[in-house]
């Protein structure tokens, strides 16, 4: 593991860009694999083989193309162009903060996308993204800044370089975050805009009017970003690589469970449980942080 | 090679169904036969199905509906006839309003007899769709090539 470690850390930062970008929409798919299969498990189903995400993804670029803005699909492609861009910078040892904003900014052309279109379900799928997008910004933020005020620096090189285990500065942070990775994950109870799980209902909102392509290139996105959110699981745990995957991976198997233990919340208490749990557990501990200095 | 075969999205429409058919159909999603295990899902959305499955025997109301979601649904596309109703219209063929079939209004490319048609026979018909989605892909692609210098 160390010597994968100091190969990656030799690599340049064009080098580790492109890792990133050739690896990540792997290791998504197979996490997504692995939570439909878990899920069926867990409901009792035989569920489908763990390949089928990228079986889907490949039926879906075969299909025809259907357009009824032709804004639409540029948003879908600045989405995915802003959300390999944040990841990139984060896996190439960048700015932790950059990677946020161009994250941010993914998820609005994602709104701005859902807007474009005609379709009322899609526009109410659209409103509700805002409300989640409001509800679990706060909580990134303070992640950066909580690892800013332990190791005085945002770059991830030096987070990941850090010796010391930042959870145990940061373990209000940590849970505040896991509280909203259910949010981005797009699981149960917060899967308001565009939930995996449920396709009958007004939940699907968001890519109501995407077909074919489009439908591909965002569920290749949600990969991505789902390995990038793993990626910040993993700097809490980073003096020890192998304690910090395996924290990742169980992270993604406890969202999971959490996905098939939850009904849905409505959007109030999706926003007033995430601004109150952030109050609770992220900026309490960024005050007890700044009293112990 | 398509891959429509490994991740068939179905997409189910009662068009004026005694509701028979309907819950069979709801029924191959349960735990004991579990569609998803081929990769098919249950879309509630035209633009992300492949497969059509129409129940019912179709009358005056139901049939603009039936024929708006096969419009919506992108190519290629296949339309499964679910029961009795939707293959003649069984006992309802001789009402003033009943059109009498799926067939009577859209090209239907699978039947599934049965009054209720059985989850396994349902199943098997999904399965068959394949094969024609499969097929209407090839020729798909062969007359794009065709058209395309």
């Amino acid at each position: 593991m160390n010597t994968i470690c100091e190969v990656y850390q030799s690599l340049s930062i064009l080098e580790r860009m492109l890792v990133f970008l050739v690896l990540a929409p792997f290791v998504g798919g197979l996490l997504a694999g692995i939570d439909r299969k878990l899920s069926a498990r867990l409901q009792g189903r035989y569920g489908p083989p763990l390949r089928q995400p990228f079986f889907d993804v490949l039926k879906l670029l075969q299909k025809e193309r259907i357009v009824v803005n032709k804004f639409q699909n540029f948003n879908i492609l600045l989405l995915f162009v802003f959300t390999i861009f944040s990841g990139a910078l984060f896996f190439a040892g960048a700015d932790l903060l950059l990677t946020i904003f161009s994250l941010a900014l993914a998820g609005t052309f994602f709104i701005l996308a859902g807007f474009s279109v005609g379709s009322p379900y899609s526009h109410l799928g659209a409103e509700r993204e805002v409300i989640q997008m409001v509800s679990y910004e706060p909580m990134v933020i303070l992640m950066a800044i909580g690892m800013y005020q332990v190791t005085g620096s945002f770059k991830v090189a030096d987070l990941v370089q850090f010796q010391k285990p930042l959870i145990l500065y940061l373990p209000g942070i940590f849970a505040g975050f896991l509280y909203i990775l259910t949010i981005k994950f797009r699981k149960s109870p917060f899967d308001l805009s565009m939930s995996h799980h449920a396709h009958q209902e007004i939940v699907r909102g968001i890519t109501t009017e995407f077909s074919g392509p489009a439908l591909a290139v965002i569920e290749v996105t949600h990969w991505y970003e789902n390995v990038l959110l793993l990626g910040m699981v993993y700097l809490f745990f980073a003096f020890n690589p192998w304690i910090a995957l395996g924290v990742s991976l169980v992270t993604f198997l406890f969202e999971i469970f959490i996905d098939m233990n939850y009904a849905r919340f409505k959007w109030q208490l999706t926003f007033a449980s995430s601004w109150l749990f952030t109050a609770v557990a992220g900026i309490s501990n960024i005050i007890v942080l700044n009293f112990m200095k | 090679m398509g891959w429509f075969k490994r991740s068939p999205w179905v997409l189910h429409y009662n068009a004026t169904s005694c509701n028979g058919c309907d819950t069979e159909v709801i029924v191959s999603l349960t735990p004991l036969y579990d569609l998803e295990r081929f990769g098919i899902i249950n879309t509630g959305n035209p633009k992300h199905a492949d497969i059509l499955l129409a129940t019912g025997s179709v009358n005056d109301k139901s049939v603009q509906v039936l024929k708006t979601l096969y419009e919506q649904m992108p190519n290629p596309k296949v339309i499964v006839a679910v029961g009795l109703c939707a293959i003649s219209g069984c006992v309802f063929q001789d009402c003033y309003n009943v059109l009498g079939g799926v067939d009577k209004v859209l090209p239907v490319d699978v039947y599934v007899p049965g009054c209720a048609a059985r989850p396994e026979s349902i199943i098997d018909g999904v399965i068959k769709a394949c094969d024609i989605l499969e097929e209407k892909y090839a020729q798909r692609k062969k007359t794009y090539a065709r058209t395309q210098p």
